[in-house]
């Protein structure tokens, strides 16, 4: 890689008969499909960017109702953090035999991927349901209002990550390892992933600094 | 060096796996333990009393960007390599945005929050302290 007849790489710079797709042409569909989602993850987190810095501003607008260290259990929150850890690392396993093709362990993966999200998603919805019995709902203040707004939209996330891999499992099975089967499940990767790293900030932000002393 | 291994080594998408089942299924489990020895200790910093108060809070900030880092090297397999370089930009640009919209909002809305002085029957918020 170091020759001067090799091609720049990436971004190319040095011909001057540059086309800004390379020396070669368009990349292949398996390398723009995941970059084409990677772009979108990201923007996802712009998205996110948005509401952490609408709670952050309204973390202290109680109203005189509950405020955080008063709600939130730290040892729920670092179950459902482990939880979608080890989410995450399976589903990187699941990737791992779908790329050698090896069908069953893809599919047991994949599920336990779903269950250890579905823990997730039970321990969230169990905390809101009582938040919201104890009159802790998002109309009570502002800050619960982007409390259930910020932790909720990552949740809506989660649910949706639920849903694509119930469907990537019965893709599998109908169709296989295709091409266009393997590019989504490239992306489901990324989106489970980028999910997990969205909690990270979630707990240190929401729950971590909320809870402090 | 045949046309084929050089298409290999010149773009990766993120997210895209090694090439071998062992150094492939190491970086997840790697990744897994510092994410888990990362999660451990901001568990920890913050329920300790051993640290200085107000430092706890940028503690905790330092190792949640730790831990995204793991995240983004060891799951999302986000190099530093010349395959890598669209993935970078994009992550940087990324970062840079969302940088902008957190920092920015935080400073003016606090800056507007001090100036704004007490007048919560005005805003409705009753924004308290503590």
């Amino acid at each position: 890689m170091t020759g001067v007849e090799t091609p720049a790489v990436g971004l190319t710079h040095g011909a001057s008969e540059d086309t800004g797709l390379g020396h070669r042409g368009p990349e292949s569909k398996s390398i723009v499909v995941p970059y084409g989602f990677w772009l979108f993850v990201l923007s996802d987190m712009v998205l996110f960017s948005a509401l952490f810095a609408t709670y952050a501003t309204l973390a202290h607008a109680t109203d005189g109702g509950p405020a955080s260290n008063e709600l939130f259990d730290r040892t729920l929150v670092a179950i459902e953090t482990i939880a979608l850890l080890l989410s995450s690392f399976v589903c990187g396993l699941a990737m791992i035999a779908a790329r050698r093709r090896n069908l069953i362990w893809t599919q047991i993966w994949l599920l336990v991927t779903g269950l250890l999200g579905a823990v997730f998603l039970g321990i969230e919805l169990y905390e809101f349901a009582m938040m919201i019995g104890e009159g802790a709902g998002p109309q009570r203040s502002a800050f619960l209002s982007a409390f259930f707004t910020l932790v909720g939209c990552h949740g809506a996330h989660v649910t949706a990550g639920l849903l694509w891999i119930g469907t990537m499992m019965a893709q599998f099975w109908a169709k296989g390892f295709q091409p266009h089967i393997m590019r989504r499940m490239m992306c489901l990767s990324i989106f489970w992933h980028a999910l997990d790293i969205i909690w990270v900030a979630i707990f240190t932000i929401v729950y971590l600094m909320g809870t402090l002393p | 060096m045949s046309e084929h291994e050089r298409e290999e080594l010149m773009d990766v998408a993120p997210g895209a796996p090694h090439d071998s089942l062992m150094s492939e299924t190491l970086s997840y489990i790697v990744g897994l333990g510092l994410a888990l020895l990362l999660t451990g200790v901001s568990f920890w910093v913050a329920s300790t009393s051993s640290i200085w108060g107000p430092g706890v809070a940028m503690g905790l900030v330092v190792l949640a960007i730790a831990q995204m880092g793991v995240h983004l090297v060891f799951f999302l397999h986000i190099t530093s390599g010349p395959d890598n370089t669209n993935n970078v930009l994009a992550l940087a640009f990324g970062v840079l945005i969302v940088f902008l919209v957190m920092i920015g909002t935080i400073w003016i809305m606090g800056h507007m929050n001090v100036n704004m002085g007490p007048m919560p029957e005005l805003t409705n918020l009753q924004m308290q302290r503590g």
